[in-house]
């Protein structure tokens, strides 16, 4: 075995290793743990490229952790989905790492810092490993590492209603960590293993026990609150809200995805179509949740008058179109779902970045106190811009890409008024989004008593801000190159090769 | 008819225990305003959840899963579960504490731990 064989296992071995180091060089000088954080990240993300392309060209990447084979061992599995998922998030925290320098030192503070690194790389390593392990039960454990570091970071703003975020979020979550720590036993009582190809291989002979029906419910359940599904959000709007500007992007890009992630992979790979479509019909079920999700969320999300808050509300809304995928389940609308993981990803990052960029300059997020801002902050109004345009879908964005084939695949299935009630969804993203704009663009406010002084934040946070805002526009354009990874992940999610 | 009831509750009953405990817990998690009871709430919810998995793998008649003279032969009972609960025990410990000293940073920013005062304070801030 040569060295890149073992790298799905540095994947999640180096950020552990470099989160003690972090808490090491930090007692030695502060300024240490940015620069070993943003390493550790680049280095995962370029290892998880290098397997993409790996699994791109020689299919499934199959690890054995200590060389245990499964049943015995726990399986790191890496496919087309997961791989997609993986360089998607990393891509991600390695933007919100070069922005959290400065933002980190302003909302948390100096003293604070060592801390806040080594908790955003456990973070990480939870979603890491989320997203390539084989194995059922591995798949809870990463998910408490990566829940219990978000609280601790969700609570580090030290505004007295961040720690009542945390403790609700933490509430919810432990919920759902139980929820889906009964559906996991259910499943192993049903079928006596744990390694999620073994559970997909044995399980048929067991779907019509009750056993095996309560295990998808807890499971689904479960990482619905996660990934805040409507109506299990509740604990997401003040997670967002309250949570300092670094965390709230990785958060709300990284961390639901990777949630809804795990639904997929439970739902596609471990019960497959043939359970969710004929033995537990579910899909009609979520596809009408879904809908309502997305117009709940995006209406609420007109009604806000805070930035982050109104944001927040729109992440539900998009959790909703990625879910509308998992109802409709065939093959053209899974590409536009795991399209729009990534473009809902760049998108909200973009936005909350530029939500922290406003914090950061003008101290609040009420949108009545930011009139005229985009007079003194036009590059991140611009970008705003940009990304608000992907969020509504204008082509050529990469939000537009995602929609039209969620759209399409809706009409090949036969739900056309599910398909009109998506479009009028992105109508109502108009809402949301054009009330900033208009805000920002044609009302007075900020242009007189600042003078001709800009406000721009430094350039390590405008970068990753203006990178993603871009990227929204380029991925649109460069699609096809896209699809060649997310086609081959639609169709083995639906069993095929 | 009393031969059915058996069949339901008594020849399961450590799964009958675990729902009762986990009901509990959910319901203090959901009806008690007190921060820190709601906490007591969810490790009782976690402990159902343990001893369901424990439960699960006795073997009547089975010994501890070490090796005895007999070998493979021996009946024991299945360690997977045990030691999944392990992990599991260690989450909630974990889940508990940050909780916990949540509940302190609260109490001193607001100088309650109940959810109706809290919902008060904040109003009047």
């Amino acid at each position: 075995m040569t060295l890149i064989d073992h790298l799905p296992v540095f994947l999640i071995a180096i950020p552990i290793l470099a989160s003690l180091l972090i808490l090491v060089a930090g007692w030695w000088d502060r300024r240490f743990c940015y620069p070993i954080s943003l390493v550790t990240i680049l280095s995962q993300f370029g290892a998880a490229v290098i397997i993409l392309m790996q699994v791109m060209r020689e299919g499934t990447v199959r690890y054995y952790l200590g060389g245990w084979a499964p049943p015995l061992g726990i399986e790191l599995a890496i496919d087309s989905f997961n791989g997609f998922i993986l360089a998607t998030i990393l891509l991600l925290s390695v933007a919100t790492v070069i922005y959290a320098r400065k933002s980190v030192e302003h909302e948390i503070g100096p003293e604070k810092t060592i801390a806040f690194y080594v908790l955003f790389q456990l973070l990480v390593t939870g979603l890491v490993g989320m997203t390539i392990t084989g194995d059922i039960f591995n798949l809870y454990v990463f998910l408490e590492i990566s829940s219990i570091a978000a609280y601790a970071l969700i609570a580090s703003a030290r505004k007295p209603r961040s720690y009542l975020a945390s403790f609700n979020y933490l509430i919810l979550g432990s919920i759902a960590g139980g929820f889906i720590l009964i559906g996991t036993g259910n499943l192993y009582a049903a079928t006596g293993a744990l390694n999620m190809l073994d559970i997909a291989r044995l399980l048929p002979a067991s779907f019509e026990l009750a056993t095996v029906h309560a295990g998808f419910l807890f499971l689904v359940i479960g990482y619905s609150i996660k990934a805040a599904f409507f109506p299990l959000h509740i604990w997401l709007p003040d997670a967002y809200a309250e949570s300092p500007s670094a965390v709230t992007i990785l958060i709300s890009t990284v961390m639901s995805k990777v949630s809804v992630y795990a639904l997929f992979r439970i739902i596609f790979t471990i019960f497959t179509t043939a359970y969710i479509v004929d033995v537990f019909p579910v899909t009609g079920f979520i596809l009408f949740i879904a809908t309502v999700a997305m117009i709940a969320g995006a209406v609420i999300a007109i009604a806000q008058s805070d930035l982050k808050r109104m944001l927040a509300y729109s992440s539900i809304s998009q959790i909703g179109y990625i879910m509308f995928a998992l109802g409709v389940a065939n093959q053209i609308a899974l590409e536009g779902g795991i399209l729009h993981i990534l473009g809902h990803a760049v998108m909200k990052g973009c936005l909350f970045m530029v939500a922290g960029l406003i914090i950061y300059r003008v101290g609040t997020s009420r949108l009545s106190d930011l009139g005229g801002i985009a007079k003194v902050m036009p590059i991140s109004c611009a970008a705003f811009a940009l990304a608000g345009a992907s969020m509504i879908g204008i082509p050529p964005t990469i939000g537009f890409m995602s929609k039209y084939y969620l759209v399409l695949g809706a009409l090949e299935a036969g739900h056309w008024v599910y398909a009109a009630i998506l479009l009028l969804g992105s109508l109502l993203a108009v809402g949301y989004i054009w009330r900033f704009i208009e805000i920002a663009y044609f009302r007075d406010g900020h242009d007189e008593g600042s003078g001709a002084r800009t406000l721009e934040a430094p350039a390590s946070m405008l970068a990753p801000m203006v990178a993603l805002a871009l990227l929204c526009l380029l991925l649109g354009i460069f699609v096809e190159g896209l699809m060649e990874i997310v086609g081959p992940a639609a169709s083995l999610l639906l069993g095929g090769a | 008819m009393i031969g059915s009831f058996y069949e339901l509750f008594f020849a399961r009953y450590n799964y009958w225990m675990a729902i009762i405990l986990m009901l509990i817990g959910l319901y203090a998690l959901i009806a008690k305003q007190n921060l820190v009871k709601k906490l007591i709430g969810l490790n009782i919810f976690q402990t159902a959840i343990f001893l369901f998995y424990i439960s699960l793998g006795e073997v009547r008649g089975g010994t501890a899963p070490i090796y005895l003279p007999e070998g493979v032969d021996a009946l024991y009972v299945n360690p997977l579960p045990h030691v999944l609960i392990l992990t599991a025990i260690v989450v909630g410990v974990s889940v508990t504490a940050v909780g916990l000293s949540l509940i302190v940073r609260i109490h001193e920013e607001y100088g309650v731990i109940d959810e109706a005062d809290l919902l008060q304070e904040l109003r009047r801030r």
